[in-house]
Order: C-alpha cells, then structure tokens, then sequence
C-alpha cells in the first residue's frame, strides 16, 4: 500500500461542556491515494464527526482534545485558518447528506459550482464554466445548460445530488468525503446515485472516505472498511475479511441486523444487551488506559 | 387544479393595490407644487370651513374644503406626503441598516456576541416605544431630524430580531459548512452565501416599516413635536381638526384616511412581497 494521503492520527474529540465524554476516542483511520474507505457504525456512532474534523466544520460545542490529522503529510492543526482553508479546499471535497440544504437557494447552479473552480484553482471564467458543464455531463445530467441556469428548487433531490457530486469532483480534489450521500434520497435514486459515486471515484482515481450506516453499501464499493461504536473504531480491515470472518462481537451484530435481499427467510437481530455490555467495558478500559497515561505524562512533567 | 390560481390572483391584488398608492404619494410628493391647487400656507376668513365640493355651501376650487383658517384641505394633504415619506424611507433605512447588521452578526457567530447583541435588545424593548420617542424628541427639539433620529432609534430592534433569527436557521444548513469547506472566509459567507437568503424577509420589514415610521411621525405631529413651522403633516392636521371635529368633520377625516390607506398600502404591500418570495425561499 503506497503512503495515505489521509491521515487521521488518534484523534479525540468531546463536548465543550460534556465533562469526561468523548465523542471519538483515539480514531486513526489511514486512506491511500483512489482508495475507497467505508465507515459505519450506528446513529451517534461519531461517523460524521470524523469527516466534519477534517473539514474543520466541528459544531461550535465539539473540541478535539488529541490527535492529528494529516493530508499528504501536513497537520492540519498546526496551520493557521487561512493555511488550513487553503488546504483543505485544494485537496479535499465534501458530498454532504442532505442535498435539499447544501446548495445555497439564492444562487444559480452556474455560480456555485464555477466561483469555486475560479477561486481555487484560478481557472478563468471561461475555463470554469466549461469544466463545470463537462462535469455536469459527467454526471447524467441531460441538459446541463438548463440545469446551469436553474436555481436549486428548481430542481429534485436526485438532480441536486448529482450537482453536489459534480461539484465535489470538480475541482480534481485528492480525497472526497462522502457523508451518508445516499441517506436524504429515495430509495430508488440511492442506487443511481450509489453507482454514480463508485464510477466517478474510479474514473478520477480520489481517494474517498464513505460514511454510511448501511453495510451493504460498504460490501459494493469500499476496499477497506472501519467499524465505529461510541466514538471508538472496534475494527479495522479489509472488505473481504470484514465480511468474511468478523473479528469484533459488534461487527457481527450489525451484520446480524442489516436486511439481506438474497436471504430474505432470515429474521433480523436487534443488537444484544451483551454486546453492548461488553463494548461499554471495553470502551470504558481505553479511557481508563489513557486516563492513566495522561497522568503518567503529567507526573513526568512535574 | 382549479383553486390555486384565484388565490394567487387575490395575493397579487394586495401586492399591486399597495403598490399603485406608494406610487402615487410618491408621485403627489414630487410634484406637489403643481399638483395642488391653492397655496398650503395661504389662510382667508372669508373662506373658513368650506365643506367638500360634493356638499352644500362649497365654493369651487376647493375640492376637499378648507380648515378653520380657510386653507386648502387638498394642497395641505397633498405637501404633506413629502415629510411622511422622508420619515418613512430615511428612519427606516437606517433602523434596517444598523439593526440588520446587528442581527446578522449575532444570528451567524451566535455565542457571546449573540448574547450581548440580544440582552441589548431585550432591554430597548422594555421601553415603551411611543414615550421614549416623545421623551428623544422632546430632548433633540422638534424637528424632521430628530423624528427620524427617535424612530431609526427605537425601531432598530425590529430587524435584529428577524434578521437574527433567519441568520441562526440559515447558518445550520449544509451550504454554509459546504462554503467553508471550498475555503471561504467568515465574512465572504456571511455577506455572498447567508445575506441573500435573509434579505426577503429584510424587504418585507423595510415595507411594514415603512409604514410603522409614517404612523409614529403623525403621532409626534398630533402631540406638536414633528416639524415646527405651518408646513403641513397629516399629523398635524388630524390635531387640528379634532377640536371641530363636530363643525366641519372633513378637516380631520381626509388626512386621517389619507394615514389609514398609507399604513394599509405599505403593510399590504410588505405581506404581498412576503407571499411573492415564500415559495421560492422556503
């Protein structure tokens, strides 16, 4: 595996005001240049949070308290804001969740999509517009100089997703985050929009970190995969083996409760008390571990 | 299929009716001069509490009477539009101006600014609105200026609580962190991606205020603390013709219809335009 172009190091995040909380606890997930990596867990799992640290969109209450995130190598925590923006906006593009609030209603398709290419990546007018028009083709849309002209709610969520995806690649970005891009849609747009996605992703060669809850999602397009609960990632593999041979009790119950069109006959299984038990101790041992360690550093400091 | 479209006809009606009598004060104010037919200022015993010209005992020429002092009921009401109307557009811009700027900063960084901006505000609404503008102009000394100084003053509150609460919602949606993650900076996303959404709900303000500025400028004319010479206000009018109100009715009911339809027009027109945009915006 060549070197990641997404580093993301130990990272622990928690509410301002939350006391002990932690809302990611010493996530580290590694993405290599057109690598597709899955991450699913659970609503609160922390999923988007991951996404939103790189971004450095956290909600104003969320701070991150340790760890690094790395894009081919630089830290972004030790660039100032304009450095970071700078950065993150040349080499990185979000597919948010919900397409019917991530486009700005008052502006023209043409305008969002081209001030970005202008700004970033100092494309003339001109060069801007054509870009954006080839990857409006690109992504199926029929008449993408109507759809230029038009105003968001003007068009269906569908269409609106496409715009976002067209514009996430636009830019040529190294990484994409996707976050649940499919969640927000109907269930019979989620597949086009679903395959659009994989194409595209081959196509340009990005790197792109999948956030979904869906493992069935993950089993169609991602390579590597990370399994997420209470902000702390239980495992980390490959698909295959992820599918294959589950290592953690709580992978296994999640498969256990994912609907599986090609076996029907089987019921599903909520997630058992047990499990839960059990990854509540795990969970509480690492804050113990690092609890400790912190002191320890404390002492040596002292 | 067949219901909608009469609705959206009577939407457009108010939109329009409103408009077409800004208009005309408009109109009325600019040529003023050469619409009215007597000079506003010009008294004649002679001719003292002329009745409108469609009743008897009128004298032609002098359509909607004249007031106790023999002047022109129709040349005062028609000068009179021209101080409602600097009050109306000049107060209101600057209330719309500084409370919008307020509100939007307070709504978008939300925190202790917020705070701050909304205790602010808590407190000036405290006052009673009417009280205070007599108290400010009664300190600044009865003037045009200082009518729109106390109006711009205690109506600023109006647009910072609308404008902050449209900023709050406008900035969870995704298009703002989407904006932050192509690498724009605070203030580029505040004015370019947040101010266009807001601004709707801003233009309807600015008409319902509009409105508002031009009832507060005749309730300073009616206690005598607007403009001090003979020029006409219909506030001023109204006072007049309220002590002979028995006598002569005219004298007070055509410049208080005058203020009643202003105030419709500008309210009606403000709530058209809220229609107009409410599909497109939300």
């Amino acid at each position: 595996m060549s070197a990641p172009f997404l580093k993301i190091d130990r990272l622990s995040v928690r509410l301002r005001r939350g006391g002990e909380g932690r809302l990611l606890r010493q996530a580290s997930i590694a993405v290599a240049p057109g690598e597709v990596h899955g991450l699913v867990g659970e609503s609160g799992a922390g999923k988007s949070m991951i996404g939103r640290a790189i971004f450095g969109i956290l909600p104003r209450a969320v701070e991150v308290i340790e760890g690094a995130v790395r894009l081919g190598g630089t830290d972004l925590f030790t660039l100032s804001d304009r450095e970071r923006r700078r950065l993150v906006g040349v080499n990185a593009a979000l597919i948010p969740q919900d397409p019917l609030t991530a486009l700005n209603p008052s502006k023209r398709i043409e305008a969002q999509m081209t001030d970005r290419l202008t700004r970033i990546l100092g494309l003339s007018a001109a060069e801007a517009k054509a870009r954006a028009l080839g990857l409006l083709e690109e992504v199926q849309i029929r008449e993408p100089a109507r759809v230029f002209r038009s105003y968001p709610h003007e068009l269906s969520g569908g269409m609106r997703q496409r715009v976002l995806i067209a514009s996430a690649f636009a830019a040529e970005p190294r990484l994409i985050v996707a976050d649940e891009p499919t969640t927000a849609l109907d269930v019979t747009v989620q597949k086009q929009i679903l395959k659009l996605i994989a194409e595209m992703q081959r196509r340009h060669g990005t790197a792109l970190l999948f956030v979904t809850h869906n493992l069935g999602v993950v089993a169609k397009i991602c390579q590597r995969v990370s399994v997420l609960y209470a902000g702390k990632i239980v495992e980390q593999t490959d698909v295959a083996t992820l599918f294959n041979a589950p290592a953690h009790a709580y992978t296994r119950a999640l498969m256990a409760a994912t609907p599986r069109y090609d076996r029907p006959e089987e019921s599903l299984a909520p997630v058992r008390p047990e499990v839960i038990e059990a990854l509540s101790q795990e969970i509480a041992q690492t804050d113990n571990i690092w609890a400790e360690a912190r002191l320890a550093a404390a002492g040596r400091r002292a | 299929m067949v219901e909608p479209r009469p609705l959206h006809r009577r939407r457009s009606i108010r939109l329009w009716l409103g408009a077409a009598w800004i208009a005309l004060l408009f109109f009325a104010a600019v040529f003023a001069g050469a619409l009215s037919p007597h000079d506003r200022l010009a008294q004649d015993l002679m001719l003292q509490t002329l009745p409108p010209a469609w009743l008897p005992g009128a004298e032609p020429g002098y359509y909607l009477g004249t007031d106790s002092l023999g002047r022109d009921i129709l040349s005062r009401i028609i000068y009179a539009t021209r101080p409602a109307l600097i009050v109306a557009i000049v107060a209101s811009t600057a209330a719309c101006l500084f409370g919008s700027l307020l509100g939007l900063v307070a709504g978008f960084f939300g925190g202790w600014a917020d705070r701050i901006i909304s205790r602010l505000v808590d407190i000036w609404m405290a006052f009673p609105p009417v009280l205070l503008s007599i108290l400010l102009v009664a300190v600044l000394g009865p003037a045009l200026s200082s009518v729109i100084i106390a109006i711009a003053v205690i109506d600023w509150t109006r647009f910072c609580r609308v404008v902050r609460a449209e900023a709050m919602q406008q900035r969870r949606m995704d298009y703002v962190d989407s904006a932050k993650v192509a690498g724009y900076g605070t203030l580029r996303i505040m004015a370019r991606e947040v101010l266009p959404n807001v601004l709707p709900a801003i233009v309807v303000l600015f008409s319902l205020e509009m409105g508002i500025a031009v009832i507060v400028e005749a309730i300073l004319s009616f206690v005598n603390l607007s403009i001090s010479t003979d020029d006409p206000t219909w506030g001023s009018m109204i006072a007049e013709g309220r002590g002979i109100v028995h006598q002569a009715w005219w004298v007070l009911v055509f410049p208080l219809t005058c203020l009643f339809l202003t105030v419709l027009a500008f309210s009606q027109f403000g709530e058209g335009l809220k229609e107009r945009f409410d599909p497109v915006m939300r």
